[in-house]
């Protein structure tokens, strides 16, 4: 037995389009499609009927790449928690539900066309010093630098992030400073991240205010909406390594 | 705001404990009202220190809202296209989402203490007064909307300190995912002891207990 939703869908041609909100009626949907096949759903007709397709971000579609996200009812990857969008089933909603789809909402992500917006900004953030320049060469022997398990497990917590923006979605102020925290966190708790320590910190959080990012004001809707549970000590750790630094 | 905010949470610290005075009655109360001018002598001339410290807490507070003011100028520039549908706040904490109004509150209510209470331009014992005279004339029963008034505005800094008390620490890189239970437990007590100790005043006077 198929669902039928109405859909609510932010539609942009293009970055200087004014877009609008556009209703869609989606029958037959089955409760076991992830919202993204729900979407495909509505495209494959929507291409049929001569329409252009909703444009939105996909790859992997097993919750792992960070491309696909949408702010479903409100809320960044909809309300399932630590669940990407690709990975929220149908079964979640009710039938004859209302859903509104809205892209990312953030000055420093411009909207591409429709649901797609441009992360770039990540990218830059990143290469102003998430990473590390020194060859570390391959993996060590195990031992040889001793690494405690705690900052192991936590190091380890905060890579997995994605690099979504589901944060920057969330967050009333549009900060990014989850996304930031973790990339300085994961690197900062390792060896090989402590040469650069001092000037990572400081050349990625001015980055990110460069961006256009808003300030962290500890609402915690960030971690609360992140696919990969993200925590919040990881903005208290980036705070301690820039005040360190700004020392 | 974790710097400015620590300052002005100390000195309501202070003033909920000078404010408790007034249940050992007048005299008590009028002698630490006058310990405050006097306090520093005799190696300060008379007020200095008292001068010092309204001089620190005033740039206190125009600090903290200009960090809110710019904090708040920053977000609107970040998201400059609003979400069509409400938001819903998934991390909870209704005291989070209203610390921006309940600055503004804070902030008219503090004028008002002012001209109240210190300066007596809106009390009846007025200028002249004694600060007990102030202080039981200015929550009589009669002006029952005053203590209103007072109760709201206390209220909301309680709701402010709950969430800024923590988020001071978490802002200065102080706070880590072992000391977010308790921290926030201890803001919840702070707040709630500074909440009780400021209504215990006026309460006081309107059922008459200081009189």
């Amino acid at each position: 037995m198929g669902m039928n939703l109405t859909l609510k869908v932010w539609r942009q041609k293009g970055p200087e389009d004014k877009g609008r909100m556009v209703t869609y009626r989606v029958e037959d949907v089955s409760p076991d499609m992830s919202f993204l096949e729900m979407l495909d759903v509505l495209n494959e007709r929507l291409i049929l009927e001569g329409d252009d397709p909703v444009a939105f971000d996909h790859d992997c579609r097993e919750g792992i790449c960070g491309m696909c996200g949408m702010v479903i009812n409100g809320v960044a990857h909809g309300e399932q928690v630590a669940t990407t969008t690709c990975q929220l089933h149908m079964r979640h909603f009710e039938d004859n539900a209302v859903i509104t789809i809205e892209p990312w909402r953030a000055a420093p992500f411009p909207v591409v066309k429709d649901l797609v917006v441009d992360r770039s900004a990540f990218d830059r953030i990143i290469q102003a010093g998430g990473f590390v320049s020194v060859p570390a060469g391959s993996a060590p022997d195990a031992h040889s630098v001793p690494v405690k398990k705690v900052d192991a497990d936590a190091a380890f917590d905060a890579a997995t992030c994605i690099g979504c923006g589901a944060c920057v979605a969330a967050c009333p102020n549009g900060s990014a400073s989850l996304f930031t925290a973790a990339k300085i966190t994961h690197l900062s708790l390792l060896p090989q991240g402590q040469p650069e320590r001092d000037s990572r910190a400081v050349a990625m959080v001015e980055q990110m205010d460069a961006e256009g990012f808003g300030g962290c004001t500890n609402t915690g809707e960030c971690t609360a909406v992140c696919p990969k549970g993200i925590p919040l000590d990881t903005i208290a750790r980036m705070n301690r390594d820039y005040l360190r630094a700004a020392k | 705001m974790a710097v400015t905010g620590a300052i002005l949470v100390l000195f309501l610290v202070g003033h909920m404990a000078g404010n408790l005075k007034s249940f050992f009655g007048a005299e008590t109360f009028n002698a630490y009202a006058e310990f405050l001018r006097t306090m520093g002598e005799p190696i300060l001339p008379r007020r200095v220190l008292l001068t010092v410290v309204e001089v620190v807490l005033v740039a206190a507070v125009v600090l903290h809202m200009w960090s809110a003011i710019s904090l708040a100028r920053r977000a609107g520039k970040a998201r400059p296209v609003k979400y069509a549908a409400k938001r819903k706040s998934q991390a909870g904490g209704y005291a989070t989402h209203i610390m921006r109004w309940g600055g503004v509150t804070i902030v008219l209510f503090v004028v008002w203490h002012l001209l109240d209470l210190t300066f007596g331009v809106v009390n009846p014992a007025g200028w002249d007064g004694t600060p007990y005279e102030r202080l039981a004339q200015g929550f009589d029963p009669s002006r029952w909307w005053v203590t209103l008034f007072y109760v709201v505005a206390v209220v909301m800094v309680g709701l402010h300190l709950r969430h800024g008390l923590w988020s001071a620490f978490q802002t200065l890189g102080l706070a880590s995912s072992r000391s977010y239970r308790p921290l926030k437990a201890a803001a919840a007590v702070v707040s709630a002891v500074l909440v009780l100790g400021f209504l215990a005043v006026p309460v006081a006077v309107m059922i008459g207990v200081i009189k």
